[in-house]
This record gives C-alpha cells, structure tokens and sequence, in this order.
C-alpha cells in the first residue's frame, strides 16, 4: 500500500482547503452555477436526481482497513448508510449534502483518499488489475507504475482541462481483468528479453460510440512511462474536439485520423520529449522505480502448513462452504494462501452497495485475515487477496453473516450495474428493478451452475457506466416517450478477447426485459455443444440469428395467432 | 488604465489590445495584435509601435509558428472559455520546448479558479474577466504551493525531490 508522505499530505491538504473556498462562494453567490460546476466535478462532485453525488477515487483499487472504517463513518454520518462501488473501482455517494462536503472531504483526506479528477474533463482514477501482486500469471506488479502515474496526472497543470475525460487502465498479467482496452489508454506491463516495459493501447471508451483501445507502441521503456503518458494527453489537448461533447473523447480522434495519422502524432511527440529538457525531467531512474515498488511489496506470508487438507475436509462436510470455495475463491500463486472474492452481488442488493456495517465487518476481516488491505474489482465485487487456508472456514462464516458469501462469482447474478433512473441524473430507465428480476429467475445456485461463466451488464443510458457495450449478454436503458425501454446487444466482452457487444433489434419494455434475458440462456443451454462451451463460445460459434429468434419468439407466436 | 496581475503583483496594463484590426501604432504605445495582422503588417507595425505583442488563437500550432514571433516580447493566449485549456499547452510548450522568455499573457474567459493553473503553465501576466476582483486573482497563483510533476513554474517533479532526499 502507498503511504502519503509530507509532500503528499500537504498537497492533498490544500487541495481540500481550495475546494473549501470554491464551495463557500458558491453557496455565497460569488460563483455562478455554470464556472462552479467545472469545479466541482473535478472533486468529485455530479449533480443527480436527489443530492449531488460524489464519486471517491479507490487509486487502482486498493483499500486497507482504516480507511474502510473511515468509509463507514462518511456514510453514516453524511450519507444514508451505504455506499456504491463502481466498474471503475471507485465509491460513490448517492446523499452527501453540498454544504457538508468540503468536512467530508477533510475526514477523507487524513485516511489518504480524495475525490480529485473523480469526475470533469481530466485524467480520472487509474484503474488495474485487481489480483495485482497475487495472480498467478502476473508478468510484472502494474502498482509501482499505476502509482507514479496518478502522482503525475494529478493535479497537472497542463492536463487539468482536457476536452474531455480521460481514462487510464492498467494491466501486468496475461490475462486482463481490468478491461483495459475500454479505457481511453490502456497501459500493459510487461517484460521483453528480460527488461520491463509499457505495451500502450489509445482511443478505448465506452458511451455513445463504443471503441475498443488500439495498439499504439508495443513495448515504450521503463524509463519512459511519463513521457508517453504526457505524449498521449499533449495530442489529445490540443487536437481533441471541443465544439460537440458528444466527440470529444481521445477515441474520436483517432477515428477522424485514422491510426496511422494519429500514431504518427503521439510517437512524434513522444520523440520531441525525449530530445528535450522536459524528457530529463520526466524520464523515470531505477532507483524511482525501486522507491515505489518497496511500497507493493509482499505481506510478510507463514509458511504453509496442512491448513489445504482441513479446507477439504470441511467442503465435504458443508455444502454451502463447498459452492464459496468453488464459485468466490480462487488460487494463490503463494502455497498455503488463496484469494477470495466478497460478493455485493447479494438476493434483493443493488449490484456494488456496501452498508457502513458491511464497511466496517470488511475492515475487521481484512485485519484479520488478509494484511489490512482490500481490493475493489471492475466487477463491483471486492478481494481480500492474501487468505491463509488455515482461515478460509472461519472467514466464511463471518462474510456469510455479513451477507458477503453469496457464491456466484461470475455467474448469471452477478451482474454489473450503474445505478440507473433510481439516481442518476443522466438515466434514461431503470436498472435496479431489472437486475433485481433476472435475479429472481436464476437464484437458485444450481440454475446459475448450470449456466456457467456469463458477463451480464445493464447501463441506465448510453454513456455506459455499467459496461452494456462488453456484456455477454449486454442490456441499455433507453427512454421512449416516456417510458422505460431496453436494447439487448450480444457478444460483448471486457478481457483479452474483448469486443463490443452487437446489438440485437428492436428494444423490450420493462415488463418483458427479464424474460428475454431468460430466454436467452435458455436458448444457450440448449444450444451448447456441451457442458463446457460457455455463453460467450457457442455465440462466438453460432452468431446471434439462433438467439435473435429466441428473444423475440414471444413477439413472433402473438404475430402468427393474431 | 486597466489593472492585471504581473509577476505576482497587480499592475497598470500598458498593452493595447488591438482586436479589431483598426487601432493604429503610435511610436509610444505598446500594442498586442492577432497573428493575422502581424503577418500582413509587420514591417508598418515595429516602426510605429514602442513595442508589438502577438496574439495566438488556441488552435494555432505554436511550434510551426514560432520563428515568425520568437523576437517578440509579448506573446498573448487565449481562453475563449476558461474550461478550454489548449493555451496551456501553448504555454507549456513556449516556455519549455522554445525557450521563450518574454511575456506571456493569458486573455479571454480568466477566472480567479483558472489562475493558479496559469501560474504553473508559465504565465507571467493575466488579464482576468473583468467582473473578477483582482486581489483574490493575485492571491489564487499561490493556492497550492506544492506539486506533483513539473510544467513551466520551476517546480521540480515530485521523484527528483524524493531522489535527493534519499541520497542527501
């Protein structure tokens, strides 16, 4: 875990005060609505339907316990008792009050967490891999990295009023996890004949125009990571677009221009930093490097002991210890650990709320069994990383109380959200609502095995927040005349053979969208060629027309009786 | 005379700001014309000016322009809403990467929250929106004193610090 030294604690200090200031004016009179929203947004703060939200930056996902219970404290007492994890690792609030904000703030800031560059046209939260330092098939820790960058984008004076936001996302394993090519730059860490460098991706993001990261520079140096991010954020200052927000995003660019074109800029500027004093003064020393990797190290792990044989043990005498050991708990590249995922995929629970209680039993177990430290996942879900065999059983009975154990990690009900029309100021319809009925329908644990690995995502509206465009099974709240409307689209996905979802035809009303869903796997399972050819290979294998029909087949009977 | 902000201080503006194409030069005043201008005029205008400033839209690649404005000792960027920071990266560029050591002036849409980001950009005289009070202006260069990466305000970046500290 990073720990703030004096310099950080001072700027972080001042940047609250400033915030403090800007917020007094504006309740003063002294600043208008239009100039104090550009302010606000760039700590944290959206406007919603009820209270403004603010969005609390989780830097690449990591949390310890303190800050946990200070997470349970803000929302008891400025909130209404929860909090909403994102795909973008981070916690909003859905209640805070205007006035109060600059204390909450204040309360944040001394356990290390901020809302700078949460929201507004400026480099946002770095997202990464979430089994970083753990994974068994990590080639490099992205967290040095991912850390060394947030420093220098935060608060960049050249950077801090872009065209448009901008997302980092950042892997160091085989396997991608964080959907980094959904991000308006992706960053991979890796390593060539043995020396550590950046695989660069530009021109993801979500929203209106779904794009997936292209490939810009395969292998940019250690040394280099700064310079290429001040490349890549020069080019998309001065050329992104600012006459229509809607094409505003880096990706839009990059379209206009064509890659060649738009590589051809970035590698050039790249080269005029590198030739320059600036390039000096960004260019990264091992022992930099060293410093920040120090803070990442390994927890200090026992060796293991017999603890795996108990494991089994127990899972033969419990089954629903046995479905949490399968479905939320995964290897650890440490013998004698494992890694275990906590659900706020729970029955009736909006997809990634965590009550204050939840906040606090989640430090308390941290502490107790995983080095004080959590992780927040793109899936909404949370990670203690570093679990004792010897502890898993005790782990889970006081996850299972805490209603933390539901064991559907990757399964149909666990299903990615924003928060829709209930909240959100932006929402064209309902999610919760929706979620809340596919979960009805596949809550039994033997329906959702049966079912498999599948990727449900539900945005509100087109600016997908909930990641609808990388789904299996992708669902987009639209509004037509008023009413509440979903578009299905097929064969999205986040990971190493990430695309974009297609979109299927007409969209469902409220009350039929559920039962397309349904209809859906069902057609699956009947159309898999066998048990192990999961949602997202027999759609890759037999395209959509066979599922076309399906979710529309109601639609059909009705047309041939009438 | 208008006051700015110069270097820390308030101060009279002695620049004209000759927008519409008509002001004329006199051998005692100091006048900032638009690119334009200073390209069709520019013998007319050195002869009859104590001093000519250019005046750069926020689109114009200052890179590929600046042998044509290098000798000049005023260079003005503009914020044609303070939310557009293109100039910055104007500024950051003529500082750092061409070496430009006159005045650089920001103009157009600049308000008390925009001024600290000018500082660190490398702008040594703000003009700002003329509803905004000039003491709280001045006051907001110092809003944060410390920072992370360097830009054009001889902050030096956060490693480089840290490097020193280590070894010292």
């Amino acid at each position: 875990m990073y720990r703030y030294d004096q310099i950080d604690r001072e700027l972080l200090a001042q940047r609250t005060e400033q915030f403090r200031d800007q917020t007094r004016r504006f309740l003063a009179g002294e600043l208008s609505e239009d100039d104090f929203r550009q302010l606000r947004l760039r700590n944290g703060l959206y406007q919603q339907r009820h209270a403004p939200m603010l969005r609390i930056s989780v830097p690449y996902g990591l949390l310890e316990s303190a800050q946990l219970r200070r997470m349970a404290h803000v929302v008891r007492k400025y909130d209404k008792g929860y909090g909403h994890f994102t795909t973008r690792q981070n916690i909003q609030l859905n209640w805070p009050q205007l006035p109060e904000v600059p204390d909450l703030l204040a309360e944040l800031a001394e356990v290390q967490l901020h809302s700078i560059q949460a929201c507004g046209n400026d480099t946002r939260n770095i997202t990464s891999d979430y089994l970083a330092g753990v994974a068994d098939d990590e080639i490099v820790d992205p967290r040095p990295y991912c850390e060394l960058l947030r420093q220098f984008v935060t608060l960049h004076p050249e950077f801090y009023w872009l065209p448009r936001k901008f997302k980092f996302g950042f892997t160091g394993a085989k396997v991608d996890r964080a959907a980094t090519r959904t991000n308006d730059a992706a960053v991979h860490v890796l390593r060539r004949d043995g020396a550590i460098g950046y695989r660069f991706f530009v021109g993801g993001g979500l929203g209106r125009q779904p794009l997936l990261g292209q490939e810009m520079n395969s292998f940019v140096p250690e040394s280099d990571l700064l310079l290429y991010a001040c490349a890549i954020l020069r080019t998309f200052n001065r050329f992104g677009r600012r006459d229509n927000i809607h094409k505003a995003r880096i990706k839009i660019v990059l379209r206009e221009w064509g890659i060649e074109r738009f590589r051809a800029a970035i590698e050039e500027e790249y080269a005029r930093i590198g030739s320059s004093a600036e390039g000096g003064q960004l260019k990264l020393l091992p022992e930099d490097i060293e410093r920040m990797r120090s803070y990442f190290s390994a927890p200090p792990y026992r060796p293991a002991t017999e603890a795996a044989a108990d494991v089994g043990e127990r899972t033969a005498r419990d089954p629903r210890f046995a479905a949490w050991v399968k479905r939320n708990v995964r290897a650890h590249k440490v013998p004698g650990y494992r890694i275990v995922f906590v659900s706020l995929k729970a029955p009736e629970q909006a997809p990634g709320d965590c009550t204050a209680e939840q906040f606090e039993t989640l430090a308390e177990l941290c502490d107790a069994y995983s080095f004080g430290e959590l992780r927040s996942t793109y899936d909404q879900n949370l990670v203690l990383a570093d679990v004792a065999e010897r502890d898993l059983h005790e782990l889970w009975m006081r996850l299972d109380a805490a209603r933390l154990a539901t064991p559907n990690i990757g399964l149909t009900t666990d299903m990615i959200a924003c928060p829709g029309l209930d909240f959100c100021g932006l929402a064209n319809a309902g999610t919760l609502g929706v979620t809340r009925d596919i979960y009805r329908r596949f809550d039994s644990l033997d329906a959702q095995y049966e079912v498999g690995p599948i990727r449900i995502t539900m945005s509100g509206c087109m600016n997908g927040c909930g990641h609808h465009s990388v789904g299996h099974i992708g669902i987009l709240g639209v509004d037509k005349h008023g009413e509440e409307w979903y578009q299905v689209t097929l064969g999205g996905s986040p990971g190493n053979d990430a695309a974009i979802g297609e979109r299927v035809g007409r969209a469902l009303a409220r009350n039929e969208i559920a039962d397309g869903v349904e209809r859906l796997i069902r057609a699956y399972l009947e159309l898999r060629s066998d048990e192990d050819e999961t949602f997202i290979e027999c759609y890759r294998r037999i395209g959509m027309a066979p599922f076309k029909a399906r979710l529309y087949e109601t639609e059909d009977s009705e047309a041939a009786a009438a | 005379m208008s006051r700015i902000i110069r270097r820390h201080t308030i101060a009279e503006n002695d620049w004209t700001l000759a927008v519409d194409g008509t002001t004329q030069p006199r051998a005692s005043g100091k006048l900032i014309v638009p690119l334009a201008r200073w390209r069709a005029e520019r013998e007319e205008l050195v002869a009859g000016a104590a001093a000519i400033g250019v005046l750069l839209p926020n689109t114009e690649d200052v890179e590929a322009i600046y042998p044509e404005i290098a000798d000049r000792p005023l260079i003005a960027l503009q914020f044609p809403v303070f939310a557009d920071g293109r100039a910055l990266t104007q500024a950051v560029l003529l500082r750092n990467r061409l070496g430009f050591t006159g005045e650089l002036r920001a103009l157009g849409d600049v308000v008390r929250d925009l001024v600290f980001w000018l500082g660190r950009c490398g702008f040594d005289a703000i003009v700002p929106r003329p509803d905004q009070d000039l003491e709280a202006c001045r006051s907001a260069l110092d809003e944060i004193r410390v920072a992370y990466q360097p830009a054009a305000d001889g902050h030096a970046p956060v490693w480089a610090t840290r490097r020193a500290r280590a070894t010292g």
